[in-house]
């Protein structure tokens, strides 16, 4: 059974058709690299299923369960976290306290709970360190790197189970040996049994990790192949247009 | 290698001492302190016990209200309202004492009025998403308005049977210490708890800093910021009966103006208008700083049309300071 089902899933912005009728299927354990030109409308399908709002028309299936979210705390409950492009800080406090946001660990007694940065802080450090980033958990995120914001954007994802992790170009502003880790990250996430959306400009990467590519041309689902079966050549052709389907 | 890592995960920026000295909070402090003691050597009453009496009066009610006014500010709104509901509060608990009810019905209904304008703003901006400023501003009038209707512009002059709690309220002290400056240290000490310590706390800094952020990551924009405006509306409310108490009458222009006091006050101690940063602390200082000043020209003998100048000078001054220090960051 797919893990995420996603069924002639269309979204429309007023006259402007994001997203066009694409089907899609996930299994669980699986790569999805999402490629596609600016405007292809892959950041607006990612964002369907992370439930920042809903789909104009179509419906999506969770383990087979038909599930409609209308905030992103819905989605997330289900399992499905995300690194949004623009990956969504709040500048003003600590990368700790960014990356526990709405899920804040606390320690007290009954009612009577405060927060508990000591908690916060080790855990993100920790997670900092797997990601080999350099980010300390008590700076501002106003003063960091776009490396660093990344780092902690990425963070987040690992903070529950998911099931189903979304990742908008995670790649685009951190270095290579970051790069390295996301995608050991990646295949780690993989290995666990979690299902992966990557949307990426980058060819390496997608061609390094995805078990499958989908292309996304002008909202509409031009291309599902397996990575063995395609290539970073055929890949290019199917976004520009120059090949039209595949 | 991980040793290492750590090492720096765990670096700090500033040591104690650094980090005092970039706080604006801080330098207001001293402000206020060199103030009290430059204007105790050009006068001697200021350290009087009646000088003292109405200086720490003044300045808690001004405190009070800039707790809940840091709380709206961070979330990146402002509440022109303050003053109005000062007024409305005080006018309701004065008008239920005045008919002979208990004080504590008396000072519940004055709260129940604060607590409903706050409601009004919060829903406002929170879900049909209109400008604070302009809310705020519409309700200021409002609240002004309905104070003098519901009194028929008549003052309330005598608090009734049980009115002797309400003068103790706002005019003495427990322990040598005013009681309004008692409640302002709990409401302080509660405010700074639940911002620091709260995950509202920082589910309000979240809004004030990045609101979009906030909402993505499923932070519950619309409540924190229903709930900072009733939390000022409160705070007004609570500072309007003490002034009740003090001044022992309530006439219908009770804290009219007041309301850009506050707001100085929270901005002068370092509560950034833009939103997304401020403490609890910081607005007390600011209005002790305020306070301190008006006062100091008033015993120097300086004609009190200067006032405004010193008071707005001082926001000025004490904002520099923090642009300054970004000025110096971006470069």
């Amino acid at each position: 059974m797919a893990i995420l089902e996603l069924a002639g899933i269309s979204k429309h912005f007023g006259a402007i058709h994001a997203v066009n009728d694409v089907s899609l299927d996930l299994q669980a354990g699986e790569t999805v690299g999402l490629m596609g030109d600016n405007g292809a409308g892959k950041s607006t399908l990612v964002k369907i299923i992370a439930g920042n709002f809903p789909p104009s028309h179509g419906k999506m299936l969770i383990e087979g369960k038909e599930v409609a979210f209308h905030r992103p705390v819905d989605a997330r409950k289900h399992g499905v976290e995300i690194v949004y492009q623009d990956l969504a800080l709040c500048d003003n406090m600590t990368a700790g306290v960014n990356v526990f946001l709405s899920r804040e660990l606390t320690k007290g007694f009954g009612p009577f709970r405060v927060l508990d940065y000591g908690a916060m802080y080790r855990r993100a450090a920790q997670l900092f360190t797997e990601l080999k980033s350099e980010t300390r958990p008590r700076d501002l995120v106003k003063q960091m790197s776009g490396g660093q914001r990344q780092a902690v954007a990425i963070a987040r994802t690992r903070l529950s189970d998911a099931k189903i992790v979304l990742m908008d170009e995670p790649t685009a502003a951190i270095s290579v040996r970051q790069v390295a880790e996301v995608l050991n990250l990646i295949r780690r996430l993989r290995d666990h049994g979690v299902a992966v959306v990557l949307i990426s400009h980058r060819m390496p990467d997608v061609f390094a990790v995805a078990d499958r590519i989908v292309v996304l041309r002008r909202g509409r689902k031009v291309a599902d192949k397996a990575t063995v079966q395609t290539s970073p050549e055929e890949v290019t052709g199917l976004i520009t247009g120059a090949i039209e389907r595949a | 290698m991980s040793a290492a890592l750590d090492d720096v995960i765990n670096k700090r920026t500033y040591g104690p001492i650094g980090y005092l000295f970039t706080r604006q909070t801080f330098w207001v402090f001293l402000a206020t302190v060199a103030a009290c003691i430059l204007v105790s050597m050009g006068s001697d009453k200021f350290l009087t016990g009646q000088n003292l009496f109405n200086v720490t009066r003044n300045f808690a009610f001004v405190a009070i209200a800039a707790l809940g006014m840091t709380a709206v500010i961070i979330t990146g709104g402002i509440d022109l309202s303050v003053g109005s509901v000062m007024g409305f509060s005080a006018m309701i608990a004065g008008m239920v004492l005045g008919a002979g009810y208990p004080a504590a019905l008396g000072i519940a209904a004055g709260l129940s009025v604060a607590l409903l304008v706050g409601l009004f703003n919060g829903i406002m901006v929170a879900y049909v998403k209109m400008p604070s400023f302009v809310v705020t501003l519409g309700v200021l009038s409002i609240a002004r308005s309905q104070g003098q209707v519901v009194s028929d512009n008549k003052g309330v002059y005598n608090f009734g049977t049980y009115g002797e709690t309400l003068l103790w309220l706002g005019g003495k002290s427990t322990f040598g210490i005013p009681n309004p400056v008692l409640v302002l240290i709990v409401l302080g000490l509660l405010t700074g708890f639940l911002l620091r310590w709260t995950r509202w706390g920082a589910h309000v800094f979240a809004v004030g800093g990045n609101e979009r952020a906030a909402r993505l990551t499923g932070v519950s924009v619309r409540q924190v910021k229903l709930s900072v405006y009733v939390f000022s509306a409160l705070m007004a409310g609570i500072a309007g009966i003490l002034m009740a108490g003090w001044l022992g009458s309530v006439t219908q222009n009770l804290g009219e103006g007041k309301e850009l006091t506050v707001i100085a006050a929270t901005v002068i101690g370092g509560t950034n208008l833009m939103g997304g940063s401020g403490t609890a602390l910081g607005g007390v200082i600011g209005a002790a700083l305020i306070e301190v000043i008006r006062n100091s020209l008033t015993l120097l003998g300086i004609s009190t049309f200067w006032q405004g100048t010193f008071i707005g000078s001082c926001i000025v001054i004490a904002v520099l300071f923090d642009c300054l220090k970004r000025i110096r960051e971006t470069d």
